[in-house]
């Protein structure tokens, strides 16, 4: 199946009660996969066809509210439409989970696949996670329910798959039974909270308990709800790890150590810092460049917020140069928002290892093997030489 | 600033732990209502129209009671009181 | 919708206790305050309300305050309609799963008139096009008064905003009320009303039968805003009543689409030598001031022409609909 297809499937299995969705290429199939479960009594789900990606978002916020499990999938102009409740979701702490098919932001209007339609939500509060395939959608999405309605995490997840290239890109995906997803899942759980009744009681609209939610917080107060947002993320960081293991047990599958995935790294002197299916391509090349006894490598960054700096650091210690690869511009920035944050990461770093930004990719522009090829060739060379070339580079543009 | 929890001691997501009969609304009003006892016909208007809900029919005493812990002195039900048993009035200072 | 009609007295009304309750923010004399809660009196069992961004979802939820008694729920300005779709999918599916109690959960969303002509209006129409079971309720202060009284596509023609200033060149808003009524029941409503709080056994009727309706329905209710309106506070439910004696809000409902006049409109179009000119329902406030300069009296029997034709109109749309 395709990695869209293969969400649809996860989502059907996690027994989701409420989806409510807007359609976008390349996220279509997410949602029309998912419209013949429902309409061949496959699942038992209220799907909500709303009229737009703001309300598709704000409907599966507020039957999270009422303690529904809910998805949604959205990409591009749908996500950027979202964007208002992006934020208002995490800070109403309501675990939806959100399948985005990574797609180019207008203008000039493109379908095909950048990463600019999500890397633009950084700070919306969401945890974000990039699969590099298909099987990893599968995958993830199953985790996402775990990892968002996790207690002391109660955030809402995305799961990035590339557009086109995972979306669309027909895989093998290896299944788990039903049994096993609700399982692994299990049901949904509410945290504990106060309410103006003076009852601690599960967080959610509840007539029998009832409580307000989506208060104004002025100046006193505003503040201390954001630190509280940042502690589910450091719970997160701790979550996303504990259930990549458990989910190894249950599939055989783990994604590193859920937060950032090697390969060929231990040793490297030069490694890529890439997110998505990009990685994939990039292994050939690191196997090839391997057989000439050059120590090439790679670090996926799998989960982008909560970000892991300590993994990152640790990882590339004793790398001499590394190439970050934007699918985002931030024009008018120096580099874009990967390459900002991994030598942010860096600067700490006993050795600090030399940092330049490739950005690619965009609007769907492909990047040939033999081309990708060319990064390594110039991290060897700043590696020799112990000089970078160029801070940022425009990778694959007719100059 | 002191007295208010920090971000460990408040619940999540903004849940107010408070109801809003704690805070009291009374000290905004300039002008207070003066009900005449003896020329209510408790049609209860008042109680019905009032914004804040500040009026009440006390069953025991059989009378429209006014709670000017909440009343914010708009004079809706000294406007709309059909026997004119409700004036408006600046109250006198106490000593 | 239930054959039988809810019956009540004041003293019942006075008797159920305040799900809006004191101690809110509110104005003093404000119209939208009273209308909270006298739209909670008609509650029948378990509900659940959502609100759209304004000055009525400020006043009540000032943390840690909250003047809601039941469950309540705010997310932003445009999507209340949205949030009582996705209460309404859970309550069905929860239930249906047992996940929840087996019990029937009315939805109640609130919004100002921003928020239901203007920002709301797509997440509105959507919603109601789904058949969502919700009742819409709209409080019509005419204008943005949460941000400071701006113009809004229900602000009345001649209306001086601080978006739409009575000007040396120009007279106040130029524009017309949008028909935002006639616009919910061309989706075909099984009911839809409008209502003013000074009626208030009418509004609270209106508000039981909304929620006893099995799908979308839509109430219109007529809230002055003293801040907005530059009116006494103290004349705020006397503007809802001069505003249905002029046949500026008539008030009515559509049952399926059959118009009819309630009582109060009702007694204007049997009586028409009652019906007030909109010039007693106009000249108390400080938002039609400038209407009243030599000037601009012409703007003033614009408006009342305006008013007769509309009057007549909803006449005819009541016989026709409803012989």
């Amino acid at each position: 199946m395709n990695g869209d297809e293969a969400i649809a499937y996860a989502v059907k299995q996690c027994d989701v009660d409420v989806v409510a969705a807007y359609p976008i290429t390349p996220q279509t199939i997410i949602v029309e996969k998912f419209s013949e479960y429902v309409a061949n009594g496959e699942v038992q789900t209220e799907y909500v066809c709303t009229e737009s990606e703001h309300s598709a978002i704000t409907a599966c916020l507020a039957a999270g509210a009422v303690g529904a499990r809910t998805f949604t999938a959205s990409a591009s102009a749908g996500l950027a439409l979202m964007h208002e409740m992006l934020f208002v979701t995490s800070g109403a702490r309501v675990p939806v989970v959100l399948a985005v098919a990574n797609r180019a932001l207008s203008a000039p209007i493109n379908i095909h696949g950048d990463q600019s339609d999500s890397m633009a939500e950084r700070d919306s509060g969401w945890i974000h996670i990039y699969a590099e395939n298909a099987q990893e959608a599968y995958d993830s999405i199953i985790q996402a329910f775990k990892i968002a309605e996790d207690v002391n995490v109660s955030l809402p997840i995305f799961i990035g798959v590339d557009g086109f290239t995972i979306s669309h890109t027909l895989e093998r995906v290896d299944t788990l039974t039903d049994a096993d997803v609700r399982e692994f899942v299990g049901e949904r759980h509410y945290p504990t909270v106060l309410t103006h009744e003076g009852k601690t009681v599960p967080f959610k609209l509840d007539p029998a308990n009832p409580l307000t939610m989506g208060p104004i917080a002025l100046q006193n107060y505003y503040y201390e709800f954001k630190r509280q947002q940042e502690e589910a993320m450091k719970n997160a960081y701790k979550k996303i790890q504990e259930i990549n293991n458990e989910y190894a047990k249950l599939s055989g599958r783990n994604y590193g150590n859920g937060l950032i995935d090697t390969y060929k790294l231990d040793d490297a002197e030069i490694a890529i810092v890439v997110i998505g299916s990009t990685a994939g391509t990039l292994k050939d090349i690191v196997d090839q460049l391997r057989t000439k006894n050059i120590k090439a490598g790679i670090l996926r960054i799998r989960t982008f917020r909560p970000f892991p700096a300590e993994e990152l650091k640790n990882a590339l210690l004793n790398v001499k140069a590394i190439a970050v690869m934007d699918k985002s511009m931030s024009p008018g920035g120096l580099g874009a928002a990967l390459f900002n944050e991994v030598r942010n990461a860096l600067y700490d770093a006993k050795q600090r290892p030399i940092v330049v930004n490739y950005i690619f990719g965009l609007g769907g522009r492909d990047s040939s093997p033999s081309e990708l090829h060319k990064i390594y060739d110039d991290l060897y060379r700043i590696a020799q030489s112990g000089q970078p070339e160029k801070t940022v580079t425009y990778f694959g543009l007719r100059e | 600033m002191s007295k208010e929890k920090n971000w460990k001691e408040i619940s999540l997501a903004a849940v107010p732990s408070k109801s809003s009969v704690s805070f009291l609304t009374g000290d905004w009003k300039t002008y207070m209502p003066n009900h005449a006892l003896e020329k209510c016909v408790k049609c209860l208007t008042c109680a019905i129209l009032c914004p804040e809900g500040a009026i009440r029919f006390n069953p025991e005493h059989g009378q429209v009671e006014f709670n000017f812990s909440f009343c914010k002195g708009c004079g809706i039900c000294a406007n709309e009181c059909p026997a004119k048993a409700i004036a408006m009035k600046i109250p006198e200072e106490e000593e | 919708m239930s054959t039988q009609e809810w019956k009540f007295t004041a003293k019942d009304i006075i008797a159920k206790p305040d799900l809006f309750l004191p101690g809110h923010r509110a104005c003093a004399g404000c119209g939208p305050a009273t209308v909270l809660r006298l739209i909670l009196k008609a509650t029948r069992g378990p509900t659940i309300v959502t609100q759209a961004t304004g000055c009525m979802e400020i006043v009540g939820s000032i943390y840690p305050y909250t003047s809601w008694a039941l469950p309540w729920i705010h997310t932003a300005f445009e999507n209340a309609a949205a949030n009582a779709s996705g209460i309404e999918a859970a309550l069905k599916i929860m239930r249906k799963k047992g996940k929840i109690k087996d019990e029937h959960v009315d939805v109640i969303a609130l919004a100002g008139d921003g928020g239901t002509y203007d920002i709301g209006l797509q997440a509105l129409s959507g919603a109601v096009e789904r058949g969502h079971d919700f009742l819409f309720i709209l409080y019509d202060n005419e204008g943005y008064m949460n941000t400071g009284i701006q113009r809004s596509s229900s602000t009345p023609i001649g209306a001086s905003t601080t978006t739409s200033p009575a000007g040396t060149a120009i007279p106040g808003k130029l524009e017309k009320k949008k028909p935002i009524t006639e616009i919910m029941l061309a989706h075909d409503l099984e009911y839809a009303a409008t209502a003013t709080p000074y009626y208030w056994k009418d509004l609270i009727t209106k508000v039981r039968k909304g929620l006893e309706v099995k799908g979308p329905a839509f109430l219109h209710v007529f809230a002055p805003c003293p801040r907005g309106w530059r009116s006494e506070p103290s004349k705020t439910m006397e503007y809802s009543k001069l505003a249905v004696e002029s046949c500026v809000f008539p008030i009515w409902e559509a049952i399926n689409g059959k118009r009819q006049l309630s009582t109060p409109s009702k007694v204007i179009s049997l009586a028409p030598q009652k019906k007030k000119p909109v010039k007693a329902y106009l000249e108390g406030q400080g938002r039609f001031r400038h209407l009243f300069t030599p000037k601009n009296t012409h703007i003033v029997d614009e408006i009342q022409q305006a008013t007769d034709e509309r009057w007549q109109k909803l006449l005819q749309q009541c016989t026709s609909t409803n012989p």
